[in-house]
């Protein structure tokens, strides 16, 4: 078990959005998250990463085991792309990118400017940092926005070559990415029902109280 | 640490990544004075530690906003504090990048701009050597106050509001060091002060800053 989830409750802003939520994660398996805008896709994601504390219930994943990708790709306008994934594999004790870069296809873009760049070769750039993470568990937050199909394709087969490597991906994404296997999570019964006044309990309430 | 250390100081002397822009501010602080105060010589030399100091103090404000704003905007804070490298080390490096690409070229400045102010002779040596003991605290402060404001939109001014206090101890023996030493006192008692705040500071703070940034990113 790569990442085990049970009963965990998220919460955005002070308010919690998902309660409840569990499911496992084994070598080789994807799981991804469906459910409409606003539902807490991306705060759930954040919540396995580590970025924020659940509201309740436990996580288990192995310490530093995941590799998260977010809605930003976290470059350098003005390094290259050489410089930006070398800087990234460097952070993750790794050396070698040419892998990483055959696999998004970005060999021909190698010395240009990360400024220089369309969105979807920026994207596409940002994906092969999870390569040189080496990193089991990827969490991916919309990893095909801005991706043309054959992008999409590539992305694809480097999930599907993670996957048979013995890693697993949890991934946020509205669109069909061809992974048959892959078991899709439907957020929405665990959305939070709103708390009645008074009855929250949380820092929140509490803090306000200190100032009654 | 070191790939963070070195991929701030590529992107600081990258096209607008702010380096010089400390160092042009302080001098143009400065030349100001002189116009403000008078081109009176005895007055000048008197007032010249103080204000080299301050200058040094303001042109190191100028850059605190780029230490986690730019990283938050990218989506690299984020990803930095997924990292293995713990959020200290990442806290720690950038500050040590700030005082690389602003606390030193200040300090190697100031002699410089000393002269322009009748700096006497004797106070070029400790000068410098407040400056060197006294930036890297500016540095280890201000990415405290960078910390704290990370999430905030346009939060520069509310930076300078939050750091500006907390640089009163520095200046005021970096100064007094610098003052006594052009008036050939005694430096030893401020000098040793500064380095103990500059210690104090380096040691505690990026522990306080990387809580704020865990905080900041919820």
């Amino acid at each position: 078990m790569i990442l085990g989830v049970h009963d965990l409750a998220v919460t955005r802003g002070g308010i919690a959005i998902l309660d409840g939520v569990g499911f496992g994660l084994r070598a080789g398996e994807a799981l991804i998250l469906r459910g409409p805008n606003g539902i807490g896709k991306t705060t759930l994601l954040r919540t396995v990463a580590g970025l924020q504390p659940p509201r309740a219930g436990r996580m288990e994943l192995p310490p530093e085991g995941a590799a998260y990708a977010g809605h930003a790709d976290g470059l350098k306008a003005t390094l290259s792309v050489t410089e930006n994934l070398t800087f990234w594999a460097r952070i993750y004790g790794q050396s070698d990118i040419a892998p990483a870069l055959a696999a998004m296809e970005l060999e021909a873009l190698a010395g240009r400017p990360a400024q220089n760049l369309s969105a979807g070769q920026k994207r596409r750039l940002g994906l092969a940092r999870l390569l040189v993470t080496g990193r089991r568990l990827w969490l991916l937050d919309e990893p095909t926005v801005s991706l043309d199909a054959a992008s999409v394709g590539l992305f694809a087969k480097a999930v599907r070559r993670h996957l048979a490597s013995g890693g697993a991906a949890l991934m946020a994404t509205h669109i069909d990415l061809g992974l048959d296997e892959a078991r899709v999570l439907d957020l929405t019964p665990f959305r939070a029902k709103p708390a009645a006044p008074g009855q929250g309990g949380g820092f929140d309430d509490q803090f306000d109280g200190a100032f009654a | 640490m070191l790939a963070l250390l070195l991929r701030d100081l590529r992107l600081a002397t990258r096209a607008g990544g702010g380096f010089g822009l400390s160092l042009a501010f302080f001098l143009i602080v400065t030349v100001l004075v002189p116009f403000g105060v008078g081109p009176e010589g005895g007055i000048l030399a008197r007032i010249a530690p103080g204000i080299l100091w301050v200058g040094a103090l303001l042109s190191c404000l100028l850059s605190l906003d780029r230490i986690f704003a730019l990283d938050r905007e990218d989506g690299s804070l984020d990803l930095l504090a997924t990292a293995p490298i713990p959020l200290e080390g990442v806290v720690a490096a950038k500050a040590l990048a700030h005082w690389l690409t602003t606390g030193l070229p200040l300090t190697l400045g100031a002699p410089v701009l000393g002269v322009l102010l009748h700096l006497p002779g004797s106070g070029f040596a400790w000068l410098t050597l407040s400056l060197l003991l006294g930036t890297p605290a500016l540095s280890v402060i201000g990415t405290f106050g960078a910390a704290l404001t990370v999430g905030l939109k346009r939060g520069g001014l509310l930076l300078s509001l939050l750091v500006l206090p907390l640089y009163i101890p520095t200046l005021i023996f970096g100064a007094e060091a610098a003052r006594r030493g052009s008036e050939g006192l005694a430096t030893a008692t401020p000098l040793l002060m500064l380095a103990g705040i500059t210690a104090g500071a380096v040691a505690m703070l990026p522990f306080a800053s990387a809580a704020a940034i865990r905080v900041n990113l919820r």
